[in-house]
């Protein structure tokens, strides 16, 4: 039996993280009936022992609808890291490989898309596609690649200058052997951090610009939707609205925060001395 | 000399290329929108009730009825003359909108961005020259809370406990409710914009601390630092003599580059706090459909981040004389 290491707790960490956001989530969508029940008798109850995190005008439960808000802003947040990190993979990559006319295309698209301040081009993005869940998934989707894509075409260009991959070349290995062999195992850990470290951003970016008013319908349990609405309760006093709803969210991003860390320290083991 | 106006007149066409591009782009999303201006701006139940002559003059002041193609050209033309449209919303010019704005926005970010940067820079210094101690985690710990706190939320819970719970600021708004502009003193905008201004502040303040960190971290692991300890100089002489002048080039483009994030920072933050910013036209005119105001709003909004980024390249020549030789050579 060896001792316990860094490694194990990273390993531990991760898996415990993960295993809460998916508890989470599930939890959040069997809720989803039970948050959208109204009851009068029980409206502006403070937090207490049976509505944990006190209910609204409409008597609904907060901590039910806190939960099926924390699922979908999960879902989106899987969904539009996922696209945004594929398509930054996509476009670093061809930025590198292709060099010229292409990385100068793609370069002057990475200045522009930063360019904009981000929550603003969310919102364009957003209304260009009528805003809704559609609207707020490209929006994220499409705006978050730019900084990944600048990381992926470095390494890749530093990999394509490294001894060993020009060795490869000039004896002679084909161009997808060396990436298989060489470039990959350099990128994936990358390419797999960068992909959860976009969920933060993500998520916070997806309940802002639904709290703006560009997201998800208020129709729909999002967090973004919990908190702008609490915001015409607040200087009556009824502060649980808004202060679980947020603190609960702010969990969730810290724990794939922490995910997003702890991969990093399993990937890339030298960085953990930094 | 002649190779640094070269160097900024390159950046500088760059710039308006980029600007350009931006423009073209937010025109290119905002008229793909299939949201009918009409439908959000007068309502179902009124078009019903309208002729089709005034429904058609509707058309016509939203622009529904104008090609995209002749529509853009028109703005640029316009824009490059000067006229930046006029505001379908406020119904004033946009350049009057977004000068109005801008003027109680700056108040708002300049305070945020100089507290963020100085504090952020020192935080991080600490941080880095004390890698691992009690402080360093300290400091890492606030970074990491909050990077994952949103900053509208922070905004909300900061307006719950000082102004409903203890009254000491007002709910909103940037001067006092019913105050005739003229008697509307400095220290009444100061009051008004504090609660914002903090909010943006404590967020800001994160990321510009996170990065100086892991910069002044490298530092202290450098051959250099190491030879000065063995010189016995103390950690305190290592800092500050050593370890500024060397962060100081990741801090400037961490400076200029925190612009961007505060813009977007104090678009949420306006809105938590009916502040009569920038960032809260930009929210009523892309809600309301008004194209010129959000389209000028864009613009001027990218047109400063990209001056930050000149600024902060003219700035790299300024602090370290490499750079200056280096670009001289080239």
């Amino acid at each position: 039996m060896r001792r316990w290491n860094g490694r194990k707790n990273a390993l531990f960490l991760l898996c415990a993280a993960a295993v809460v956001l998916c508890v989470v989530a599930v939890a959040g969508g069997l809720l989803g009936g039970q948050a959208m029940v109204t009851d009068f008798t029980r409206k502006n109850l403070a937090p207490c022992g049976r509505f944990l995190f006190g209910t609204d005008w409409m008597g609904r439960d907060m901590l039910s609808r806190t939960l099926t808000g924390l699922s979908l802003s999960i879902r989106i947040g899987l969904l539009t890291a996922g696209v945004s990190a594929v398509i930054a993979l996509l476009l670093g990559v061809a930025s590198a490989v292709c060099g010229g006319w292409v990385d100068g295309v793609i370069s002057w698209c990475i200045d522009l898309v930063m360019g904009i301040p981000h929550i603003l081009l969310v919102m364009l993005i957003s209304l260009a596609f009528g805003k809704g869940f559609v609207g707020v998934v490209a929006g994220v989707a499409l705006s978050h690649w730019p900084s990944l894509a600048r990381v992926i075409r470095g390494e890749v260009l530093q990999l394509r200058g490294a001894v060993y991959v020009r060795t490869a070349e000039k004896l002679g290995v084909s161009r997808l052997t060396i990436a298989r062999r060489h470039l990959l195992p350099h990128l994936l850990p990358q390419f797999l951090t960068g992909l959860v470290l976009q969920f933060p951003h993500a998520i916070l970016h997806e309940a802002s610009v639904t709290f703006l008013g560009f997201g998800l319908s208020p129709e729909q349990p999002a967090i973004g939707v919990i908190l702008s609405e609490s915001m015409s309760y607040l200087t009556t006093g009824k502060w649980w609205l808004a202060v679980f709803p947020g603190l609960s969210l702010v969990l969730v991003v810290v724990l794939f925060a922490a995910m997003g860390e702890q991969l990093r320290k399993l990937l890339d083991p030298a960085s953990v001395h930094l | 000399m002649k190779h640094r106006l070269m160097f900024t007149g390159k950046k500088l066409i760059r710039m308006v290329l980029l600007l350009l591009g931006v423009s073209l782009a937010a025109f290119l999303l905002m008229s793909a929108s299939p949201l009918d201006p009409l439908q959000t701006n007068v309502g179902q139940a009124a078009l019903g009730t309208m002729s089709q002559e005034q429904i058609a003059k509707l058309e016509d002041y939203w622009g529904v009825n104008t090609p995209p193609v002749e529509r853009y050209l028109g703005w640029l033309g316009d824009f490059i003359r000067g006229d930046m449209g006029t505001s379908l919303l406020y119904r004033q010019p946009v350049s009057t909108v977004i000068g109005q704005r801008l003027q109680s926005s700056l108040w708002l970010m300049a305070f945020a961005w100089v507290i963020s940067g100085v504090l952020g820079l020192t935080l991080g210094v600490i941080a880095g020259a004390r890698r691992g101690k009690l402080a360093d985690k300290l400091i890492r710990g606030y970074c990491w809370l909050i990077s994952s706190t949103p900053a509208f939320w922070l905004a909300l819970v900061l307006l719950v406990i000082f102004s409903v719970w203890l009254g000491l600021f007002p709910i909103g708004l940037s001067v006092p409710i019913g105050a005739d502009a003229a008697s509307v003193t400095l220290s009444d905008r100061l009051y008004h914009a504090f609660l914002p201004a903090l909010t943006l502040s404590i967020t800001g303040v994160a990321n510009i601390a996170m990065h100086t960190r892991e910069k002044m971290a490298d530092i202290m692991e450098s051959d250099y630092v190491l030879f000065a300890k063995a010189r016995g100089e103390s950690t305190r002489s290592i800092v500050l003599r050593h370890g500024l002048r060397n962060v100081a080039l990741p801090a400037i483009t961490l400076q200029f580059a925190s612009i961007s994030e505060i813009f977007g920072g104090s678009v949420l933050v306006e809105q938590v706090f009916s502040y009569p910013g920038l960032g809260q036209a930009a929210v009523n005119a892309g809600l309301g459909s008004d194209l010129p105001l959000l389209l000028g709003i864009t613009v001027v909004s990218a047109a400063i981040v990209f001056g930050g980024n000149l600024i902060a390249d003219l700035l790299y020549g300024v602090v370290d004389p490499k750079i200056r030789r280096g670009v001289a050579r080239k």
